[in-house]
């Protein structure tokens, strides 16, 4: 496209200036920003949302200083300093026409507080040349960065999205070690006082220092080198091993104890979505058939085990009509096999569809089961609008009774660990060999005798399985089931984040729900902005590392082929705010 | 005929054609119960139709957005649904910034005008943005990327409408000019701006006609769709095509937005979600690629869900009828996929293209 004669660096500044700039504009409107004030990274220096404005900034810079990679490093870094003034000029201008324009009344975020925070408290020419001068700045910032060694740039990145992370979660970390004796202490002095305060200004040293070290000590070690693991002989690595699973049963036990009820609560979330991320992972990820309608298996689940277990059944108002009253364990091995079933059953009819039809017809079914769900017609079995209440939960005797945030966890970590057991023997055993054929190419895989139907079939019950696995726990957890949430959303959201986490990835599917379902949970402002940023995500991800943060290596391989020998390794410095952003 | 027939037919079509041959049967058996209990009479069959057709009318000038873009692309452009949504909701800003300001009762024809003109350019503008950041670096990747693409697209701009304008629905102003009704003979009434959202989609509907079937532009972009390489060689921009199918085809979504929002009054961010599915639905069914077929599709698809509900199942028992229409489009979506995949006009096969 740019094969004529190459553009002048000013041209170039100028046009990702721009895009920066709308970003920047798209964030301050919808309301990001200012909502994202309240809470500090580093306490009383630096907010939520003007980091979101910084990363923006530096981001541009560092995208016009790459895209001159070719030229002499004085023009880059100029060019890397117009691109930050462009959007710190258009960010003004924004503050200029609010009142006269009374933009207020359209968009709804262009309010005082918006510009306060955008001007930093200053009027007129100041303001001005703050803003410029912070922009520029920044942006400069940005385009230094592909300039550093690589053995500078890798901890500085490193660090820098550590404290941000750490910053963000401040809250938590302090809930979550408070309970360790002697933890207070030190962490009084690493965060601020009161809760959204993030890092104190010792905390940011201490976490800057020691994320650096390590990842430059990492650094030092030649490639290759062998691990401690691997000098061990057999015998002691066994018992290693042995000593490994041991430690990291002890934790799980231990974990709801120190999280508290609410964090077991988020935890027990995350479990639920690695659950349907592992299911969807076999249809999309393996066996590369696109289901925008997963949410129905949830649904199902979650429907069948309350119809079996609640004990609200009669004539009344909020009951329904009838229901066994059966123990919650038998229910949930009903509902994985009726889920099954559906799973069968609604993957017959899309046998012959590929691609963009399984998607639409997939969504299709999901959108049929959830307004099902909800109509007047089925009322009086399922609870119409007004949903189930008084489901079963799951007891042990009369030892354990898995009614609490805590002890659910148990459960959702158990079905995890089965999950996750299942998808990773199936992923090299015949079968998920043959899955990855399918998704290759149909008509080969066909050829090469693979019978088309029941591998298709088999995907489907499985991802199935695991949904509605998911959707009897969900049902179990929350006590009841409303059609409200089995919307699309849901689907969306399992599909994202096998998207971020890499498709067909296992430690990919962990790595996605913690960060598309836990931060979201953990951070309250996020709600709000949760599927917006869904959205730029799926774009943003296959624009420029469609494989993923935890890519399969073979999809790795595949995906960089096509588009050529430059894409092949991406930079050390873009691993790292790739997840920082995941994480925002 | 009917042995061979047996002897190829797996397990897999037997069941199809038993759930088919279910539905079909339903349908009859509801059609019939519900005609023989009278309770609707012949005006009322009327009114559903009518509504039906203007519905229909809106989804068929959406259905030919993703008709035309498929026809190129061969990709489901998911985002085109909240092009629609875009126009309705830009559209709602003028014509109220108009009503207060008193200029809309004064010239009716004027502001109705100007309304339409900002929704098709917003429509466009926010097309025009999807295809060069979100498609157009794809369009050599796996079938897979562009398709996720558009999902991620359709969700962010339902976002962040919803976040910059507010969540609450919206009422469109009440426009005098277009408000009443006009008698046809006797008993059958119809509303007037159900004739201006049929009239409006058929003259659109010609006028795309016209415009690819007559001028060079609509050339260019039928000898695309045949086949972007070969195109290429005979002198035609393909990148420059595809924008300008895309401009098209919101263009019309935008004037869909504005109809639509006449019609219903209530705007949010989310309006675009389902009429998108169901104008999809609309270009499957008439084959997709095919723009005289998406025309019949969306036209078929609106009648059918204003009058199906009622005509199906109220004779059935079912209650509250009218909460499942949604649901019949979807089966008919499924059926029409299982059982010709090509829709009423196509020669296009799911399987092969798709």
């Amino acid at each position: 496209m740019d094969q004529g004669k190459p553009r002048h660096w000013l041209a170039v500044a100028l046009q990702l200036g721009a895009t920066g700039g709308l970003a920047a504009l798209l964030i301050c409107l919808v309301g990001m920003v200012e909502e994202f004030s309240k809470r500090y990274i580093i306490v009383d220096l630096l907010e939520m949302g003007q980091a979101m404005l910084l990363l923006i900034l530096i981001a541009t810079g560092y995208m016009t200083a790459r895209r001159l990679a070719d030229r002499p490093p004085r023009e880059q870094l100029l060019a890397s300093a117009v691109s930050g003034l462009v959007p710190a000029v258009m960010l003004f201008a924004l503050v200029l026409l609010i009142e006269p324009l009374n933009m207020r009344s359209v968009f709804l975020n262009a309010s005082p507080g918006l510009v306060d925070i955008l001007t930093f408290g200053q009027t007129g020419g100041a303001a001005l040349v703050l803003m410029a001068a912070a922009g520029t700045i920044q942006a400069l910032a940005g385009g230094v960065v592909p300039h550093l060694s690589p053995r500078t740039r890798a901890p500085l990145v490193q660090a820098i999205a550590w404290v941000g992370l750490t910053g963000l979660l401040a809250d938590i970390l302090r809930v979550t070690f408070t309970n360790i004796p002697g933890a207070i202490f030190v962490l009084g002095w690493m965060f601020g006082r009161g809760s959204g305060k993030g890092l104190s200004i010792p905390g940011v040293v201490v976490v800057f220092g020691l994320v650096a070290y390590a990842t430059y000590r990492r650094q030092k070690r030649p490639a290759g080198a062998p691990g401690l693991r691997s000098r061990l002989d057999g015998r002691k690595a066994r018992l290693v091993n042995i000593g490994l699973w041991a430690a990291a049963a002890v934790i799980l036990y231990l974990l709801p104890k120190l999280l508290g009820p609410y964090l077991s609560e988020v935890t027990n979330s995350v479990g639920l979505f690695v659950l349907m991320g592992l299911g969807l992972n076999i249809v999309v990820g393996f066996a590369g058939l696109l289901d925008l309608g997963y949410v129905a298996f949830y649904a199902i689940g979650a429907y069948v085990v309350a119809v079996l277990t609640s004990t609200a059944v009669g004539s009344e108002a909020g009951q329904i009509v009838w229901g066994p009253g059966m123990s919650f364990w038998l229910a949930l091995i009903i509902a994985v096999l009726i889920s099954v079933l559906a799973g069968i059953i609604l993957g017959v009819p899309v046998l012959n569809m590929r691609g963009d039809y399984l998607a639409i017809v997939t969504l299709g079914f999901g959108e049929i089961i959830r307004i099902l769900a909800g109509s007047d017609f089925l009322k009086p079995y399922i609870g119409g609008s007004q949903g189930i209440v008084q489901v079963g939960v799951g007891r042990i005797g009369g030892l354990v009774t898995f009614d609490k945030p805590q002890t659910v966890f148990y459960v959702v970590v158990a079905a995890c660990a089965a999950a996750g057991f299942i998808s990773w023997r199936l992923r090299d055993s015949r079968m998920g060999r043959t899955w990855k054929a399918l998704r290759e190419d149909e008509d080969v895989a066909q050829a090469m005798g693979i019978h088309l139907v029941s591998t298709k079939l088999l995907a489907f019950a499985t991802g199935a399985a695991f949904a509605g696995l998911s959707g009897a726990l969900f049902a179990s957890k929350i006590g009841s089931v409303y059609p409200h949430s089995f919307k699309l959303l849901v689907s969306i959201n399992v599909l994202s984040l096998i998207i971020v986490g890499g498709m067909g990835s296992l430690p990919g599917v962990f790595i996605g729900a913690l960060a598309l379902v836990g931060l979201p949970e953990l951070l309250r402002e996020f709600s709000e902005y949760r599927l917006l940023m869904y959205g730029a995500l799926l774009i943003v991800m296959m624009l420029t590392r469609p494989e993923g943060l935890r890519p399969e290596a073979t999809r790795r391989r595949e995906l960089h082929e096509s588009t050529g020998p430059e894409a092949e390794a991406p930079p050390a410095g873009m691993a790292a705010p790739g997840e920082a952003s995941a994480g925002d | 005929m009917l042995r061979r027939f047996l002897e190829r037919a797996t397990l897999t079509d037997v069941f199809m054609w038993f759930v088919g041959g279910s539905i079909v049967t339903l349908v009859v058996v509801g059609s019939y119960l519900t005609l023989r209990q009278g309770v609707y009479t012949t005006r009322h069959w009327f009114d559903f139709l009518v509504f039906g057709l203007a519905q229909g009318s809106v989804y068929a000038l959406i259905a030919l957005g993703y008709t035309l873009v498929y026809g190129i692309l061969r990709m489901i452009n998911f985002a085109h649904s909240e092009v629609f949504m875009s126009g309705a909701y830009i559209g709602f800003f003028v014509i109220t910034a108009m009503n207060k300001s008193g200029f809309l009762d004064d010239n009716p024809l004027v502001s109705l005008s100007a309304l339409f003109l900002v929704a098709m350019v917003t429509s466009v503008v926010i097309a025009v943005l999807l295809e060069r950041i979100a498609y157009r670096p794809l369009r050599k990747s796996p079938r897979l990327v562009p398709l996720i693409t558009a999902i991620g697209a359709s969700f962010f701009l339902q976002e962040a409408f919803r976040t910059m304008f507010g969540s609450a629905s919206k009422g469109y102003p009440d426009v005098d000019a277009l408000q009443g009704s006009w008698t046809l003979t006797g008993e059958f009434i119809i509303q007037k701006i159900q004739v201006l959202v049929i009239v409006a989609g058929a003259l659109m509907m010609f006028l795309l006609y016209l415009f690819v079937m007559r001028t060079k532009t609509g050339k260019a972009m039928r000898a695309v769709s045949e086949d972007k390489d070969v195109a290429a060689l005979m002198g035609i921009d393909v990148d420059a095509i595809i924008v300008r199918t895309f401009v098209i085809g919101a263009a019309l979504a935008g004037a869909a937005g504005v109809l639509y929002s006449l019609m219903f009054r209530q705007i949010n961010a989310y309006i675009g979600f389902i009429p998108g599915i169901k104008a999809f639905t609309a270009a499957v069914l008439g084959g997709i690629g095919n723009i005289p077929g998406a025309m019949l599709g969306g036209l078929f698809l609106g009648i059918f869900e204003s009058v199906g509900p009622i005509l199906f199942l109220d004779g059935l028992g079912v209650a509250a009828p009218y909460q499942l229409k949604d649901v019949i489009a979807f089966t008919m979506l499924v059926l029409v996929l299982i059982f010709r995949p090509t829709g009423i006009l196509g020669e296009r096969l799911a399987t092969t293209k798709a």
